[in-house]
């Protein structure tokens, strides 16, 4: 029998910081503002809910800065629910981190769909006993993140618009990067991890093991069963929903239908029937036709 | 011919630790998904979303009646709460949630386990623990008086992730216990 006595418990370790990640496979993480919404995700089977104080889309309607959400929701929500309760904050903004810390959220999203607190840095996440999951673009951007210590990353789509195509260009970017470095010969991967603008020994270890130490998800425009099936067949480990659940016409029939078309996002019939009877998804933007300063993807270094 | 129930979770590291023991791992999503099967992991990931998938896909009867029948069964952390009298009802025993907290108290230790020799690295992640058992559980590792590893019978179950410490011996038992 054990003696618990005699064993450490080590709190906080990387192991089980991206260990929670791993549990959240294959899964569906959506956006609320209410614990009224918690409830209605959890109930639908979403795998964690992100609380934030605007879904993204009306972030881009009001405008103004977005911040952390205010404490007393973020504690309601995880009143509400059993499942993990992650929350955003700004990009360097590491004091909202900490209050989310000692909040006991589960996870921290260093979050571009916030406005940026800080143009030079993104957090030091190594110094937080809480993990954190960070946007990226491309593999370079996944592997600053990584090597600052995020512990789970989502590709970033652009978040509020209900428009797929950045989630597909970013998915596949980071993809195909990753398959890029499978290929290379050991000399060749300083000068990749100079182009890539990344830690080298995170390039290694990636062209090593053939995927990224962290669980990937997808994030920003997904709003239909298809969309989830469509970026899980790219290679996403999950998917992140904002404002494609409550911003549509039926939120809980929508997010049982995502949750069940990312179950089984390999069989097309099972999609079709999540798809089909949904009513209206959310009201869209087309990316291709946003002004430059509209775009949120580009935040983050 | 090993199934994970994947319907969410950390089933693909249980596939990895199958594959590297020489034998196949397929992921069961569907009643059909079960036939033929050797063994049984119920992985990690969360038991909410677990429960509703296992509703939906109707997989409560013939899981139950596979581990009724004597097939070697493993289940991990949300995988042990599944099993509960009050999920699908296979083990004689009550698991309390998150029971050591949320993640920021999640932490990995060695534990020993008995009948296993030398001391297993376990990673506790958001974890349950079993609150109570019936006489027919085997309870073969501790931490502070909390159950987080039993066995009943043909079924082994634990709070914990060996698949993510790499740890092979749980899975090693589980095809052991095949056939035997």
């Amino acid at each position: 029998m054990s003696d618990e006595t005699r064993t450490s418990r080590d709190e906080a370790t990387f192991t089980v910081k991206a260990g929670l990640a791993e549990m959240l496979k294959g899964g569906v993480i959506m956006d609320v503002v209410t614990p009224e919404q918690a409830k209605i995700a959890e109930d639908a089977g979403a795998a964690a809910v992100m609380a934030l104080e605007r879904v993204p889309a009306d972030i881009r309607r009001d405008g103004g800065v977005a911040r952390m959400s205010d404490p007393a929701m973020i504690k309601g929500i995880q009143e509400a629910v059993s499942i993990p309760v992650m929350a955003k904050a700004r990009i360097g903004h590491f004091a909202e981190a900490q209050v989310l810390e000692a909040l006991e959220v589960d996870y921290v999203d260093e979050s571009e769909v916030l406005t940026p607190a800080d143009e030079f840095n993104h957090m030091d996440k190594w110094a937080f006993k809480v993990p954190f999951v960070c946007g990226a673009t491309n593999l370079g951007e996944a592997l600053r993140r990584i090597g600052e210590g995020a512990a789970m990353i989502r590709s970033k789509g652009e978040a509020g618009t209900g428009d797929i195509v950045e989630a597909v260009r970013h998915l596949r970017r980071i993809k195909g990067e990753i398959r890029r470095l499978t290929m290379l010969e050991d000399s060749e991967l300083a000068t990749a991890a100079k182009e890539l603008q990344a830690p080298l020994h995170l390039v290694r270890q990636l062209a090593a093991d053939g995927r990224l130490p962290v669980v990937l998800f997808c994030a920003g425009g997904i709003a239909t069963p298809a969309d989830a099936s469509l970026v899980m067949q790219l290679g996403a480990e999950g998917v992140f929903v904002g404002s494609g659940i409550f911003k549509s016409e039926d939120p809980e029939r929508r997010a049982q239908a995502i949750v069940e078309a990312t179950t089984h996002f390999r069989d097309p019939a099972r999609v079709a029937a999540a798809s089909t009877g949904l009513g209206q998804p959310m009201l869209s933007l087309e990316t291709s036709k946003l002004e430059s300063e509209q775009l949120l993807a580009p935040r983050g270094w | 011919m090993v199934g994970i129930l994947a319907l969410q979770g950390g089933f693909e590291a249980h596939a990895r630790i199958i594959r590297s023991l020489g034998a196949e791992p397929r992921e069961v999503r569907v009643p059909a998904d079960l036939e033929g099967l050797d063994a049984l992991i119920l992985p990690g990931g969360e038991s909410t979303v677990m429960t509703l998938g296992v509703e939906r896909e109707g997989l409560a009867e013939p899981l139950r009646a596979l581990a009724g029948d004597g097939m070697p069964v493993l289940g991990t952390c949300a995988g042990m709460i599944m099993l509960d009298r009050d999920h699908l009802g296979v083990l004689d025993i009550r698991t309390s949630r998150n029971a050591f907290g949320r993640q920021l108290h999640s932490f990995e230790a060695d534990l020993e386990l008995d009948g296993l020799g030398e001391p297993l690295h376990a990673v506790f992640i958001r974890a349950p623990w079993v609150a109570e058992h019936g006489p027919e559980v085997e309870v073969l590792a501790r931490v502070g008086e909390h159950p987080v590893a039993i066995r009943q019978g043909n079924v082994l179950a634990v709070a914990f992730h060996p698949e993510l410490a790499g740890e092979p011996r749980l899975h090693e038992l589980l095809l052991g216990l095949n056939g035997s």
